[in-house]
């Protein structure tokens, strides 16, 4: 009962921090709303048992990336009321489009019997089971580096590359 | 040191509501206790410096000067608020509060003794005994930069906008060595626990301190830099910056930010204390040795009250060392060219600590493989398992200094030019040695 009430406590702030971000006009504000957004996310993924995972959307999310994101903006010193990316109908009917797709993802979900790709049952008493069993780290660790180390590594060249295509990216400038 | 040979009958585990009392204890025992160890810290630090200086340091308000933090306290809180008419309003007043809630958040997970048996069962001697441990101290210090870098952009002003920008770059560069550093620890430990760290080292009759010892080198020098402390105060910067991201703070705000550096020194010293000094562990002595409940069943030796305060005791003398090292090291230094900054973090610290995460994880592979055990004592004394990591990491460590004493990292050759210069003075010298060498009639040959 109390975790059903905090859940949408938690969803509620995470919704209405993600609307803020999108709707402010200061790039920090809306930075700072993004934040919300992901501690909002990190409370309800607390919430399902998943410690790791949501202890780990502070420390990469809000604590590194986000770091990141407010050092760019007050490098290029960005003032108040920018003007918005999306201009004209094509841009708006894509956007409408896209939050259409979102829509009827979130639909199929709520209509229910969602396959799992991985073969496992989610929820709070699995992961309780797991996490008795092989650690609070080792829920994530042990899949992760035995049964899915090929995308594991696929994922880390592909990051490899984006780092690589950044640096040269930057370098052509000067 | 065996485990387990008393007898540990009549322990129980707290039940509920007693857990929500001791809990609501603790959270304020550890709140009033952080409060006022960081207003002294303020006195400290200054008579440290006085000390170093042959100076006298504050000594008119109480005995010896001890009342200086509450005059400051007080002083802060009656002296008028300004707020620039440019800044912005609602950040410029968000900032401090974001320093300030990390500092002391993080705390929570540190455990600060042994377990303490009171008639309504063992209390662990930390306030929350998370899952997560150490990750949540990460995470949650890794926050503290917000308040830093809000309140530079947040004041309308250049000199704090870069002391906001420098604070962000040296967060993130040496938090990765931070969390690289930390990543030999948990091949030890299998665990992320805090509490579980302290009960490995008593186990391996080992501190971390000797067989990491390159991990316990590159996290001391991170600490300085999240801590902002000197040499890597930047973010602060007096002769460059005037101060700086506070530069237009004044009266309690301000002081919040020197709280919450201050705070962020104590848990740092708490944190490197428990990582690789041992934590509450009094050294030599196995009678201390415990963990707590594990499924219900209790490991380790039979705890006490006496235990528990002679264990705080301990801990309190390992963290105050780490704070006074921080202090002196403070007014011994100069600070670092920004430019120095980023090269030892990203240059040095960086590829240096991904070596010796392998190499530790290869040790410690080699070793399970050998079947050296961890908690075994060879031939009654040699806790084999530690003495040879510890060889490994020594052996890291020397080359590691070897190569930033080479003056080609941090003796003022951050440029390019500067270091050609110098690579083009030294080929002169020695072209000239040479020349000299050989139109010098050797002595015999005349």
């Amino acid at each position: 009962m109390v975790t059903q009430l905090l859940f949408f406590f938690f969803a509620a702030c995470a919704g209405g921090s993600a609307l803020a971000m999108v709707t402010r006009k200061n790039p920090v504000a809306s930075a700072m709303w993004l934040i919300g957004t992901f501690f909002s996310l990190a409370a309800i993924y607390t919430l399902l048992g998943a410690f790791f995972i949501g202890i780990i959307q502070i420390l990469v999310y809000a604590g590194a990336i986000m770091v990141l994101f407010l050092f760019v903006i007050m490098l290029l010193n960005l003032g108040n009321n920018l003007e918005a990316d999306i201009r004209g109908t094509g841009w708006k009917v894509m956007a409408g489009g896209g939050g259409l797709v979102m829509l009827a993802l979130l639909a199929r979900v709520f209509a229910g019997d969602v396959p799992m790709p991985l073969g496992q049952q989610a929820g709070a008493a699995v992961l309780a089971a797991q996490q008795a069993e092989r650690g609070t780290v080792g829920i994530i660790g042990i899949p992760l580096y035995q049964d899915f180390v090929v995308p594991l590594q696929a994922t880390a060249i592909l990051l490899l590359i984006a780092v690589v295509g950044a640096v040269m990216l930057a370098k052509r400038k000067v | 040191m065996q485990a387990g040979t008393t007898t540990t009958e009549n322990l129980i585990e707290l039940s509920d509501n007693a857990f929500v009392v001791f809990s609501a204890i603790k959270v304020l025992l550890v709140f009033s206790v952080v409060m006022v160890v960081v207003a002294l810290l303020t006195l400290m630090e200054r008579k440290v410096s006085a000390w170093m200086q042959d100076r006298l340091g504050p000594n008119r308000v109480g005995p010896g000067g001890l009342g200086q933090p509450l005059a400051d306290g007080i002083k802060n809180i009656l002296k008028e608020e300004t707020n620039p008419a440019e800044a912005n309003r609602v950040f410029f007043t968000l900032a401090p509060m974001l320093s300030i809630i990390p500092a002391l958040v993080t705390f929570a997970v540190i455990p600060w003794a042994a377990p303490l048996p009171t008639p309504w069962g063992v209390v662990p001697m930390m306030v929350a005994d998370l899952p997560i441990g150490i990750l949540f101290l990460l995470a949650f210090s890794s926050l503290g930069v917000f308040g830093i870098v809000m309140a530079g952009w947040a004041s309308s002003n250049k000199y704090a906008l870069l002391g906001g920008l420098r604070a962000g770059a040296q967060m993130i560069s040496y938090e990765i060595a931070l969390g690289l550093s930390l990543m030999s620890v948990f091949f030890l430990v299998g665990n992320v626990g805090l509490d579980e760290i302290v009960w490995t080292q008593q186990r391996m009759n080992m501190w971390f301190a000797l067989p990491l010892a390159v991990s316990f080198f590159f996290f001391w020098i991170s600490s300085f830099a999240e801590t902002n402390r000197l040499p890597f105060d930047l973010p602060e910067a007096e002769s460059e910056l005037v101060t700086g991201y506070h530069t237009e703070y004044s009266a309690m705000k301000f002081s919040m930010f020197f709280i919450a550096e201050y705070a962020h020194v104590l848990t740092v010293s708490a944190l490197m204390a428990t990582l690789f000094l041992g934590g509450w562990d009094i050294p030599g002595v196995g009678r201390d040795d415990m963990l707590g409940f594990v499924d219900g069943v209790w490991v380790g030796e039979r705890p006490a009250v006496w235990i528990t305060l002679l264990t705080f005791g301990a801990f309190a003398l390992k963290t105050l060392l780490f704070i006074l090292i921080f202090m002196l090291v403070r007014w011994t230094v100069p600070r670092f060219r920004y430019d120095q900054v980023m090269d030892l973090g990203w240059k040095i610290l960086l590829p240096a600590a991904l070596v010796a995460v392998m190499v530790t994880a290869a040790t410690v592979l080699a070793l399970d493989s050998f079947g050296v055990e961890m908690d075994r004592l060879y031939y009654g004394f040699v806790p084999l398992y530690g003495l040879v990591l510890t060889v490994v990491n020594v052996a890291m460590l020397v080359i590691v200094l070897w190569v930033m004493d080479r003056g080609q990292t941090l003796a003022g050759s951050g440029s390019l030019d500067e270091k050609r210069r110098v690579a083009q003075e030294r080929a002169r010298r020695r072209a000239e040695a040479m020349r000299v060498h050989l139109t010098t009639p050797r002595a015999g040959a005349r």
